[in-house]
């Protein structure tokens, strides 16, 4: 259910972007969320439905899913995270708090801990399109 | 592309009357101990506190509270449940007693998202402990938390107390307040702390010696206040 708070800090960030670009009638809101965090889509939608403002009445919501990518920084290796093979709990622990996943997942190569997570993180926004003011 | 966690962390700390992040520029002076008991000694005053523990790689408020099966719920974002009459957050929950082997970058985005998915509500004071230094976490809250205050812990060694000077030459570059500074473990008679804290034009707090009891109390709340230490801070409790 954290899915409403990530819901409403989306909608809070395009309302500023809308306003800072003069945008009056939101069309379409693209967000991009990281298989890494695990986002329920259908909580997430819900939400963004039940929060938007009346600028942003007629938007459609455009949700992409990026691949996250991890990459080990001792040896190299590159990999993709798969939540399947996660253990439910350390799945929904990575889901709130993303960065635990160095807790709990190693390079599959050297067993390194040192890891980026060179994408598909979380939840970011990608763009805003609509109508601006004449 | 924006982050969206960004804007709406204001919102949720706008319920928080007084926000302290309780740092020094050195680690092992007692930080985690001043935080813990200062949060404590508030809410024994029947104050709303929250505690925030941002040592993420070192965290250890929760072994002070002696906190122990309490977690989150989720109800549109994350309650911290209440330990010892505190809203306690702490990374602790996620990841237990494993490891959390962060860099600079993870350790800001934990805290950014932690911050952003937090739901404090209504509060007098959110009291934060730091991890040491001037890194990531001090320079996150300056950015992120613009009602932000300093309380800087200290030991009497030049060691500690030359690093805090940095700190306080930051802050005070940065406009940041800063509430105090408290010279903990103190084992001689020495001023030198309080007078050039004071030549700093900082206000310093109290003094707080060395007090073997401490480790005996640790777990233990009423225990701790008990100790030299505790009975200092609550007196700090009154003036912040």
């Amino acid at each position: 259910m954290h899915e409403w708070a990530l819901a409403e800090a989306v909608i809070k960030t395009a309302i500023e972007i809308a306003q800072r670009e003069g945008i009056t009638r939101v069309t379409e809101v693209t967000i991009k969320i990281g298989q890494l965090q695990q986002v329920e889509r259908p909580i997430f939608r819900f939400a963004l439905s039940q929060m938007k403002p009346a600028e942003f009445k007629n938007a459609k919501f455009r949700i992409l899913t990026a691949k996250t990518m991890l990459k080990c920084r001792v040896c190299s290796n590159t990999w993709q995270f798969k939540q399947a093979k996660l253990d439910k709990e350390i799945a929904e622990v990575i889901h709130f708090v993303p960065e635990a996943a160095h807790t709990f997942i190693k390079c599959p190569k050297c067993g390194s801990p040192d890891f980026e997570i060179a994408q598909g993180r979380g939840v970011w926004l990608e763009s805003i399109k609509g109508a601006k003011q004449p | 592309m924006t982050d969206p966690r960004i804007s709406i962390i204001i919102d949720r700390l706008a319920r928080i009357g007084k926000i302290v992040a309780v740092s020094s520029g050195k680690g092992g002076v007692g930080k985690s101990l001043v935080a813990t008991t200062l949060a404590l000694s508030l809410a024994k005053k029947k104050r709303k506190v929250g505690l925030f523990d941002l040592d993420f790689t070192s965290p250890s408020t929760h072994v002070i509270l002696g906190a122990k099966g309490a977690q989150p719920t989720e109800e549109k974002g994350i309650i911290p449940p209440k330990v010892h009459g505190l809203e306690y957050m702490s990374l602790i929950y996620y990841v237990g007693d494993e490891a959390a082997p962060l860099r600079g970058a993870d350790t800001s985005n934990a805290l950014i998202e932690l911050l952003a998915v937090t739901l404090w509500g209504e509060l007098d004071y959110l009291v934060i402990d730091m991890p040491p230094g001037i890194g990531d976490a001090v320079l996150d809250l300056i950015r992120l938390v613009p009602r932000i205050e300093f309380l800087i812990i200290t030991t009497s060694s030049r060691l500690a107390f030359e690093t805090v000077k940095k700190q306080i030459q930051l802050l005070k570059d940065l406009k940041i307040p800063v509430v105090g500074i408290v010279e903990n473990m103190k084992m001689t008679e020495s001023k030198k702390v309080q007078q050039q804290t004071e030549a700093l034009g900082m206000k310093f707090l109290t003094e707080i010696p060395y007090d073997p009891d401490v480790e005996g109390a640790i777990g233990n709340p009423e225990k701790l206040f008990n100790t030299h230490l505790g009975k200092k801070v609550q007196k700090i409790a009154q003036t912040v």
